[in-house]
């Protein structure tokens, strides 16, 4: 018997999918009967009381959480946030019921033994519910009490080698795609740059001195699977210099129908016999391809990385040998308004490991330099570019404007000359100017 | 600077302001250091780990103040 009467969650359940309701009231089925005999550290009934602020939540129609607080384990300004009930009375198990953010490992690969290990942790010390994973990449573990938090930090940090992901004006959990690992597009070791990033900035994850959060994402080509271009501040995606590397043998194959397209995707109906002209040269974004006489042409100055012919078809083209990465800034996705994609900052940069990936660090510093200094409080980068203008940021890398800085010609209002950047300069009277300009 | 001074500047500017405000962010500690943000981070992440401030975090931005004081230290039954 359920502690709470929730007639409104029952009725969620109700619709075609599959319902995080159902999911509750299993899991507060299970912390009920205790098959394992877990030594619960915070209240048995927690789910209950969660399932029944829920559906008070429903009927008022306002949330009775409260968040934000001081509780945290020592020394760290992130990765724990406070949660509180603002019905304790009603809801004791969820008075406290703080969120913890785990570092996700790089592309998200785990065990199955890391699994259990981290949920039988969670049973123990936390409500059990979990989110695989939070918006911005990490593992989300919802609910616990204040005592719990250190205990919990010790174990994952001791037994388990795992740390705390990122909150508040901090970096935040570096995210990547799964990369090299398994797909073959992508141009650069994504895992490796994520993790390495992430180690060596543990001081920027863990304690909070920007003027508000800041993402990394890592995409190890232009498909984006990650999506670093829109939701990250500082994105990193795989790209290469030379040209698409194309199999004639294989195109004709494609266009025989010997090969599935877009690798047997999409192929829930019956879409006909491929297309060459109609599927992927029609659909080139610059009209920089044509097959002709049984043969692939890609005028590859033109192509701007859309990926779509080699998604389509990925036996015969592949991204080229030489391989690095474009980094964009200033994306941002928040729920209400104001989402902006990234702007392109370093059209190409080789990923260089042996060095410790200094070239890459050197961007992302002099960004958080500017960015700390000259950044409001609550004011993301994106914001920051838009206020002080791009050439402004150009400056504080000290990197120079180029082509591909400019969206296109005539249209983009972030890059004006400066006197001394001119061969001669140029003498500006305002008074002599305004004589036939009014203001 | 040193830990020592840049204690007594913080804790005397916060505790001056202590009745109207005791959350501030960390461009307000470092400007009260008249540092730039890296050496004032330096300082101030030893103040918390000295436990003379402590975070205080929304789950979207954080701040800073004096170890115990303002609303949410009592008011959330932390004691």
């Amino acid at each position: 018997m359920a502690k709470h009467k929730t007639p409104l969650l029952d009725q969620l359940e109700s619709g075609p999918w599959p319902s995080f309701v159902s999911d509750l009231k299993q899991e507060a089925a299970a912390r009920a009967k205790n098959e394992k005999n877990v030594e619960y550290q915070i209240s048995q009934d927690v789910v209950e009381d969660l399932l029944g602020v829920l559906e008070l939540s429903y009927k008022d129609g306002t949330t009775h959480w409260k968040h934000g607080g001081i509780v945290g384990v020592f020394g760290y300004g992130g990765g724990v946030i406070g949660r509180y009930c603002d019905q304790p009375g009603l809801f004791p198990g969820v008075a406290h019921f703080h969120t913890i953010r785990v570092a996700q490992p790089a592309g998200k690969f785990y065990t199955t033994e890391y699994l259990k290990q981290l949920c039988d942790l969670w049973d123990l010390r936390g409500s059990g519910l979990t989110n695989m994973h939070g918006s911005t990449g990490d593992i989300i573990l919802l609910g616990t009490t204040t005592p719990q938090i250190e205990e919990f930090f010790f174990e994952l940090t001791h037994n388990m080698n795992q740390d705390l992901g990122g909150s508040g004006s901090n970096l935040r959990t570096p995210a990547d795609c799964i990369g090299q690992a398994r797909c073959e597009f992508a141009c650069y070791d994504t895992q490796d740059l994520c993790h390495t990033l992430t180690n060596d900035y543990q001081d920027e994850l863990h304690r909070p001195a920007f003027p508000y959060k800041f993402k990394f994402k890592f995409d190890g080509c232009p498909n984006c699977c990650v999506a670093s271009i829109a939701r990250s501040d500082m994105s990193f995606i795989g790209t290469w210099k030379d040209d698409i590397r194309i199999d004639q043998d294989a195109v004709a194959g494609y266009v025989k129908g010997e090969f599935k397209p877009n690798a047997g995707a999409h192929s829930g109906r019956d879409w006909g016999a491929f297309d060459i002209q109609k599927e992927v040269i029609a659909l080139c974004p610059t009209e920089c391809m044509k097959y002709e006489n049984g043969k692939l042409e890609i005028d590859n100055k033109e192509c701007t990385r859309c990926m779509h012919c080699i998604n389509v078809m990925p036996r015969a083209l592949k991204p080229g040998k030489e391989t690095g990465l474009s980094i964009l800034v200033g994306a941002k996705a928040p729920i209400l308004d104001g989402a902006q994609m990234g702007s392109l900052l370093v059209p190409f940069v080789e990923v260089n490991k042996e060095n410790g990936y200094e070239e890459i660090k050197e961007v992302v510093e002099a960004i958080w330099d500017w960015w700390m200094e000259e950044g409001k409080n609550r004011e993301r980068l994106g914001e920051l570019m838009k206020r002080q203008g791009f050439q402004k940021m150009l400056e504080a890398t000290n990197i120079k404007p180029v082509a591909q800085h400019v969206q296109e010609p005539r249209t983009n209002p972030y890059i004006f000359w400066k006197e001394e950047e001119v061969e001669g300069g140029w003498e500006r009277d305002v008074n002599e100017f305004r004589k036939n300009h009014l203001r | 600077m040193e830990i020592a001074e840049a204690k007594e500047k913080i804790v005397e500017a916060l505790t001056k302001k202590s009745k109207s405000k005791s959350k501030f962010y960390f461009n307000d500690l470092s400007e009260i250091l008249e540092l730039k943000p890296r050496e004032a981070k330096k300082l101030i992440s030893k103040l918390v780990e000295d436990e003379v401030l402590e975070y205080w975090s929304s789950g979207s931005t954080t701040m800073y103040g004096l170890k115990g004081t303002g609303k949410q230290a009592a008011a959330e039954h932390e004691d």
